[in-house]
């Protein structure tokens, strides 16, 4: 684990990168790095995220500067440059149910090839999936997702990059932090080792690659 | 009583306590306001969160508590957080006891659509297919016709949310149930004839026996 300031942290991001970003609504968004990523003008990125906020929050600020080729989320609902973008073909859109993106994500990062879930059976959710039937009941096969950079807010971490998450801004952190080749995380307030105790951890250091510096 | 009102009160009356209950945006997240006393139900956000309470105070709110629409929420005494996995994990896996979904149609076997409307209204599914594939009962709390249209279809003309049929609709006008895959009307708003709403409905109502006025 090395830490690093936010703009070491942007940059290693390329154009073109898959990112799995945290935040539900922008809760628990990596704010800091989503505004550095917009100063230094990434093009043609992949965002795998829950939803992608509102226009000015989160992953909004990205969709607003037209830095997203693809979006993979549950939720556009609340964002109408999303829609937009989407409906011009700037931007392609999946959008999978919250419940299988998440499993399709655990599913990456746990090392299994895929999930099989009752949702989407007979929807419009299983065109071009294969239906598996266990038991007498019908699944999709729903398979996995990795991205090259996981990029995680925690409330606290230590120094060594134990994470410890806030209330309702935990959602998919801990999720993307097992899923991706690097992870960055941003935290609310860096602490002392020990200060977060072995069983308070919900995300191990073993797991991550970059800690960003606070002001 | 405003249409909102009624059937967030009749729905309010399925409440049991110790249930684990999600309440979707809109006419569902009423229900939450007329919790009848003596009954205590855990609510579930999706966003990771149970024991969900009323929007907090001024003052009192905290940036990382909020609701799956990114709004301020109170969290009870006995709360806990998690994620999202373990959130869908709750729904998708029966833990969850009952569900209030909006409606945008249901069809004659009680089959929502309520996630999009193609060309005009994208803004993806979110939870509700899990919701309504997983939760043990699912209602919908919906007005009962659109712009003086019926929204209980035949068939949905909409992209269904699950074939998986939903256990009761309850509407301004009437309580509806699908027991046999058949929609059936089991109670009406006090001072709605049965008339009214037949002809509010498209599918066809199955009605027998006298039917009782809804309890609100």
């Amino acid at each position: 684990m090395k830490t690093i300031p936010v703009e070491r942290a942007a940059a290693l991001i390329p154009d073109g990168a898959s990112l799995m970003i945290g935040g539900f609504m922008g809760i628990g968004t990596p704010e800091r790095l989503i505004d550095e990523l917009v100063r230094q003008g990434k093009r043609n990125l992949t965002v795998i995220a829950n939803d992608t906020a509102a226009p000015g929050r989160g992953i909004g600020k990205l969709i607003s500067a037209g830095m997203v080729g693809r979006t993979i989320a549950s939720h556009i609902g609340l964002n109408p440059e999303t829609q937009q973008q989407m409906l011009a073909g700037k931007m392609a859109v999946d959008l999978v149910p919250q419940g299988t993106l998440i499993e399709r994500i655990r599913a990456g990062g746990h090392g299994l090839g895929g999930v099989l879930t009752p949702t989407g059976v007979g929807t419009v959710v299983e065109e071009g999936k294969r239906r598996i039937d266990v038991d007498g009941k019908s699944y999709l096969l729903e398979t996995a997702l990795r991205a090259d950079f996981a990029l995680v807010n925690a409330f606290l971490a230590d120094y060594r990059g134990n994470l410890y998450y806030a209330l309702t801004a935990r959602n998919f952190n801990p999720v993307i932090a097992m899923a991706a080749d690097t992870v960055i995380v941003t935290a609310d307030n860096i602490v002392p080792v020990g200060v977060i105790a072995p069983d308070h951890v919900v995300t191990p250091a073993a797991l991550i690659d970059y800690l960003v510096t606070n002001p | 009583m405003e249409a909102q009102t009624i059937i967030a009160k009749r729905i309010a009356r399925e409440l049991q306590s110790g249930m684990l209950v999600n309440l979707g945006i809109g006419i569902p997240t009423l229900v939450a306001s007329y919790v009848p006393d003596g009954i205590d139900v855990y609510f579930q956000s999706e966003n990771g969160l149970i024991g969900t309470g009323p929007i907090p105070e001024d003052g009192t709110m905290h940036p990382t508590l909020t609701d799956a629409g990114g709004r301020p929420v109170s969290a009870l005494p006995g709360a806990c957080t998690f994620d999202s996995a373990m959130s869908f994990g709750l729904i998708r896996g029966g833990h969850v006891d009952m569900t209030v979904l909006g409606g945008l149609q249901v069809d004659a076997q009680g089959r929502l659509a309520n996630w999009m409307i193609p060309g005009k209204m994208v803004p993806g599914m979110g939870g509700a297919m899990d919701l309504v594939t997983g939760a043990k009962r699912v209602i919908v709390a919906m007005q009962h016709t659109a712009k003086g249209k019926p929204k209980i279809l035949d068939q949905c003309t909409l992209p269904l949310t699950s074939v998986r049929p939903v256990d009761l609709v309850v509407t301004e006008l009437a309580v509806i149930g699908f027991p046999e895959g058949q929609a059936t009307l089991l109670e009406k708003a006090p001072g709605v004839s049965i008339e009214d709403i037949v002809n509010a409905t498209e599918a066809r109502l199955a009605v027998s026996g006298t039917i009782p006025d809804m309890p609100i």
